[in-house]
């Protein structure tokens, strides 16, 4: 599968991308020729999606060229890119729900007949269209809402190859996917690439890296490391590559065995519709990792936890205690805190002032426990002891940078001096220089009693940050390992399979 | 799941559809036990009239619900329409379309002020449809204290009382406006543009489609269909009324009638089709209880009450969707 | 490891940060100077304060209006609310001046339960509040005539005028105070404190981003719920203003729910929650009826009036979106 074209379909030199004055891409150099499928691969920021919203015209890059089918492109935006033969397949379907499957093929370029749309050809050409990649099942009036996800992503794919796409993009095309719906897609990349269609594919899960791919490149930091055949490349070489950073970067030290308390938490046999045989126990004191790829069941967890989708099964006890978590507010009243991934989506008030914000919680669910100057000075004093870098404490909190907003946060759970703090991707999207100072902040809190969960998808964070890890596989926890494991521990309970191959 | 279920469900019977036959059903009966008869003529006739006054208006409304917007402007629009038309008319046949021509040309005018407001300014179509509105009321109240003009004869003796057995010619000029927006929804890029919009502005944009202008034409195809209500109520009255539209609460109840044909309030689902059966029903009842002779007040009371319900209905059966 | 620095505030930003409730402020200005203009009296304290005693209803609903608002969600109802609580009035006091007090609270009471209805159908039954108010209103017009058959009957004691229609007589410096005034007074500032208070900023949070007031342990549905029947309360409130004021009458609350959405939008408050401060709404209520007052003395015929009311709030809004959006 690796003959390649002389002349490469994309070509993309000297990639440069800067946001705020913080380089998140630099000089990165990539091809793909017709009917390759070019995967890239790399840690959370490495980059890659960066890279593919420049490609797809989603972002201008500030430095180098992109050559598409021989000829130099400036896309301005997405549809200058569409139009040019470059389709992208998001993680999130661009679908109308409501529509059927044709509707939503041709919406934008309905065929026409005498003026009207023609409802006959755009079915016959949708037909026609999942014919050629394969899918004869899946009826072209069908309502795309009903479709589960894989069929969806295929009518994505065909709505891209309406616009007579030669390269796609798939953004980890698999992370809604269950594992029958990965073959599928499989026999679908195999597909579009005899056709002559190349394929850019980023995807966090090496399995499919090696089944699909031709070339793999690895992006770190904005950097592209390295370029190479699949079937040169091994798991260790590109788990290596891709989270190499030194581990000498900082971390607080871990907890001494005294210092790790009594079991504040447990879960027995803890389930529900994402969740299978769940046993957990999270001591005072200790920061408990939790690994595993995007959609193994991580966050989950900690929502089950939280009571935002709790638990339908098993037995939750705190202190020994059993306890029901069935709302937020439940297991916030039984002294629990939860810092959500989604910043933005779930966790700030964005147009509500820093002070709102750290007083939300208290001010929702203990709101006479103490007087009302009195807890207004204590939250200054936390916001303060976080060092949340603000013009002032009534200053909106969409204004400040990720990493002060996610301070603020974490300010807004302190002021209700929890037992169990849940933190789900702390430092995402978030500068290196606050990323250790959560990260402290997290260590301090276990070393001052507080048992912590803590969920991470960069490794060298999850091995530097946790006393103890639990990594997770498909809604169970695959494995625990103590401190001083190695990253290829974890990926070998992470991605299973990889590990056998490998090994 | 099997290929039939992703395809049976397509095109339902509006629910609403299954709630006026057993409306009409119950009704029946309860009128006949009352010793009365719900389907004689007179009863029918009053029905569709109606019907078909709402059910122009109401059709219009469907247009730019599905697209996300929304047009409380629609009862002064009407009004305004039956008094450019009688007055143009002035109680001559020789000006019939002249004025048919200017009130639908007043009220497309109205539309695309409408549309522009929304797309253009960007103002939540709420508030502007609502300022255009007030606009207008300013204009009636302050030039007219009661009925003006004169609607022309032919008119008044086709539009407003002609009729093909139990059917009035109003009701087959609903039929006929509605049949021309199904297709335009059905069979007209712009139709799947629209319904594109509601559905998710976004995907609509990426996809290629001008958002904004599909919107402005929504906006005045809205405008036009309560121009022709105006039109048609003045065939009625044999005048230009500066409060019909207002006294008939022709924009909440367009907008009930909308809803409660099953188009969601926030765009991208529903149609037409369910929107006249929206209009059946609530006419329905009203008929039953004239027949009942039941006070006219209880009606608008179980109006409230069934808005509130059937659209408590819908979002249910949204959830239990979204569950599976 | 890179040092971040603050950049200040691009200056358009701290100028609508702290200026948010400026470009009413102007205008409130203006419409006082254009009055003054022509009517030199109109600041003598006796007609200011009868102006703001008559403007205390409008002020009530769009301060009641400003609850649901901020929270996310319509209340179309309040208008038909005031017009049923008036009739209701009149009928049960039936001039009957020892019934005044019980009815007063019976209407209070029955504000809160609209509210409470209000509030359980759009957050329990999920039906949107546009709707569900929709509904509320159509079946509160129908009951209120159901119920008196067409016309208002029995009268409303003079006890119970007195609150719309007395004042406090020779009060120093400023005269004459309407019990109107004095009622607006105290629960526009029970209101503000209200605002200020736990309940006001987590209303404000959930109308902002609800699943981070969820997530906050916030019970978004019984927060919702408690802004409706505020809404409620300040209707009754106003209707019994009203009722004093200018007596039964079917048209008594008519348009009414728009005028106070009109208010609140005009103030500053975006509609979808989140935004605006409750002084905003107040004022804007107080802006319009100085508009009206304006036509007035200008000779501008009462029937134009709701075209300039259009007129303005297209404007305020137009002018308000561009600024939010050129960010």
């Amino acid at each position: 599968m690796s003959d390649r074209a002389p002349v490469p379909l994309l070509a993309l030199r000297g990639i440069g991308k800067s946001f705020y004055g913080v380089r998140v891409l630099d000089g990165v150099d990539l091809d793909v020729a017709p009917g390759e499928v070019h995967a890239v691969v790399g840690e959370n920021g490495a980059g890659k999606s960066t890279l593919m919203k420049i490609v797809s015209g989603g972002y201008v890059p500030d430095g180098g060229t992109i050559e598409f089918a021989g000829r130099s492109c400036v896309f301005g935006g997405p549809r200058d890119a569409q139009r040019a033969g470059i389709g992208i397949i998001h993680q999130e379907f661009n679908l109308l729900p409501e529509r059927t499957v044709a509707e939503n093929v041709y919406l934008g370029h309905e065929p026409k007949r005498r003026g009207l749309v023609d409802r006959r050809q755009m079915l016959s050409r949708t037909r026609d269209l999942l014919a050629t990649i394969g899918e004869t099942t899946l009826p072209a009036d069908a309502v795309v809402g009903r479709l589960g996800v894989a069929q969806q992503q295929v009518v994505e794919i065909a709505k891209a190859l309406a616009l007579d796409a030669r390269l796609l993009i798939m953004d980890e095309p698999t992370a809604a996917l269950a594992d029958h719906e990965v073959e599928l897609l499989y026999g679908l990349v195999r597909r579009l690439q005899q056709q002559g269609i190349g394929l850019l594919y980023v995807s966090h899960r090496l399995t499919e890296v090696f089944d699909l791919s031709d070339r793999i490149t690895v992006l770190k930091d904005g950097r592209r490391v390295q370029t190479m055949p699949t079937t040169e490349a091994t798991a260790e070489d590109l788990v290596r590559q891709m989270v190499g950073r030194e581990l000498s970067s900082y971390y607080p030290d871990r907890a001494a065995p005294e210092d790790i308390g009594a079991v504040r938490l447990a879960v027995r046999g803890g389930g529900n519709r994402k969740l299978r045989d769940i046993d957990l126990d999270l001591r005072a004191g200790e920061v408990l990792g939790i690994g595993g790829l995007q959609g193994s069941g991580r966050s989950a967890l900690a929502r089950a936890l939280f009571g935002v989708e709790p638990f339908t099964t098993g037995l939750v006890t705190i202190d020994g205690k059993p306890t029901r978590l069935r709302s937020p507010r439940a297991a916030t009243r039984a002294g629990i805190a939860y810092v959500t991934e989604d910043r933005k989506g779930e966790g700030i008030v964005a147009r509500q002032s820093v002070l709102d914000n750290a007083l939300l919680a208290s001010r929702a669910v203990f709101p006479v426990r103490s007087g009302r100057a009195a807890r207004t000075v204590r939250v200054r004093e936390l916001l303060a002891t976080v060092e949340v870098r603000a013009a002032g404490d009534d200053q909106e909190i969409r204004f400040l940078s990720g990493g002060n907003q996610q301070k603020v946060v974490l300010a807004r759970w302190l002021a209700l001096d929890p037992l169990i703090l849940l933190f789900d991707e702390p430092t995402r999207g978030i500068d290196v220089g606050a990323k250790s100072a959560i990260h402290d902040l997290v260590r301090q809190l276990a070393r001052a009693g507080a048992a912590v969960l803590m969920i991470s998808s960069e490794l060298p964070e999850l091995l530097g940050m946790s006393d103890r890890m639990l990594v997770m596989r498909d809604g169970r926890v695959a494995g625990e390992l103590p401190a001083g494991s190695t990253e290829e521990d974890v990926v070998a309970l992470a991605v299973g399979t990889v590990s056998e191959a490998a090994a | 799941m099997s290929l039939l279920s992703l395809r049976a469900a397509r095109r339902p019977v509006p629910g609403v559809f299954v709630a006026l036959a057993i409306t009409l059903a119950v009704g029946w009966l309860i009128v006949m036990i009352d010793g009365g008869q719900l389907f004689n003529q007179s009863t029918t006739v009053s029905l569709l009239h109606v019907a078909a006054g709402l059910g122009l208006v109401a059709v219009g409304q469907t247009l730019v619900i599905l697209g996300g917007s929304l047009d409380l402007s629609v009862a002064y629009v009407i009004s305004l329409s039956t008094l450019v038309a009688a007055e143009t008319m002035n109680g001559s046949d020789g000006a019939l379309l002249p004025a048919i021509g200017l009130a639908l040309t007043v009220s497309a005018a109205v539309g695309l002020l409408n549309g522009l407001l929304v797309t253009r300014l960007r103002i939540n179509a709420f508030i502007a449809t609502l300022g255009v509105g007030l606009l207008l009321k300013g204009y009636l109240d302050n030039g007219y204290d009661g009925p003006a003009g004169t609607t022309s004869p032919t008119l008044v003796q086709t539009l407003g009382y002609q009729r093909i057995g139990p059917v009035p010619l109003s009701f087959l000029l609903l039929v006929a406006v509605t049949a021309a927006c199904w297709f335009a929804l059905a069979r007209t890029r712009f139709g799947h543009h629209l319904v594109a919009v509601g559905g998710d502005p976004e995907v609509a944009r990426l996809s290629g489609v001008r958002n904004d202008r599909v919107l402005v034409v929504a906006h005045m195809l809205c405008s036009l269909c309560a121009g022709l209500t105006g039109i048609y109520l003045a065939s009625r009255l044999g005048s230009g009324a500066p409060r019909v539209g207002t006294e008939g609460l022709y924009d909440l109840e367009s907008i009930a009638a909308v809803v409660i044909g099953g188009t969601a309030l926030a765009g991208g689902r529903g149609g037409v089709v369910g929107t006249l059966g929206g209009v059946l029903l609530l006419a329905s009842i009203d008929a039953i209880f004239n027949q009942l002779e039941v006070d006219a007040f209880f009606k608008q009371v179980i109006r409230g009450a069934i808005i509130i319900a059937a659209v408590a209905v819908y979002a249910r059966r949204a959830m239990r969707k979204a569950a599976v | 490891m890179q040092l971040v620095k603050r950049r200040p505030l691009p200056p358009q930003l701290a100028r609508v940060r702290s200026g948010g409730l400026l470009p009413l402020l102007a205008i409130l200005v203006v419409l006082l100077v254009l009055i003054t203009v022509r009517q030199p009296d109109f600041l003598a304290p006796a007609s200011l304060m009868s102006f703001l005693g008559r403007s205390a209803p409008l002020i009530l609903l769009a301060a009641g209006q400003y609850f649901v608002i901020v929270s996310g969600e319509f209340d179309l109802s309040v208008g038909s609310l005031v017009t049923a609580q008036v009739v209701v009035a009149a009928r049960l006091i039936d001039s009957d001046p020892s019934r005044t007090w019980p009815v007063v609270l019976v209407l209070l009471a029955g504000g809160l339960a609209v509210g409470l209805v209000n509030g359980l159908i759009t957050t329990r039954l999920r039906v949107p509040s546009f709707i569900t108010t929709l509904g509320m209103f159509l079946i509160l017009v129908g009951a209120v005539y159901l119920w008196s058959n067409g016309a208002p009957k029995g009268g409303l004691s003079e006890e119970f005028r007195r609150f719309g229609r007395r004042a406090f007589e020779d009060v120093p410096l400023l005269g004459r105070m309407p019990y109107a005034l004095v009622i607006l007074l105290i629960l526009a500032t029970l209101a503000v404190l209200l605002m200020r208070s736990d309940f006001g900023r987590v209303l404000v949070a959930v109308g902002d981003n609800p699943r981070t007031a969820e997530l906050s342990g916030v019970r978004v549905h019984r927060t919702r719920t408690i802004a409706f029947m505020l809404s409620g309360l300040a209707a009754a409130v106003a209707a019994i203003l009203i009722g004093g004021y200018s007596g039964v009458s079917f048209q008594a609350g008519a348009g009414l729910e728009f005028g106070a959405i009109t208010a609140v939008v005009l103030g500053g408050v975006a509609l979808g929650g989140g935004r605006g401060s409750i002084v905003g709404a107040m004022l804007g209520a107080l802006t319009l009826e100085l508009l009206f007052t304006l036509m007035n003395f200008y000779g501008v015929s009462g029937a134009l009036r709701p075209t300039v009311q259009g007129a303005i709030i297209l404007f305020a809004v137009a002018v308000s979106t561009r600024r939010s959006t050129s960010r």
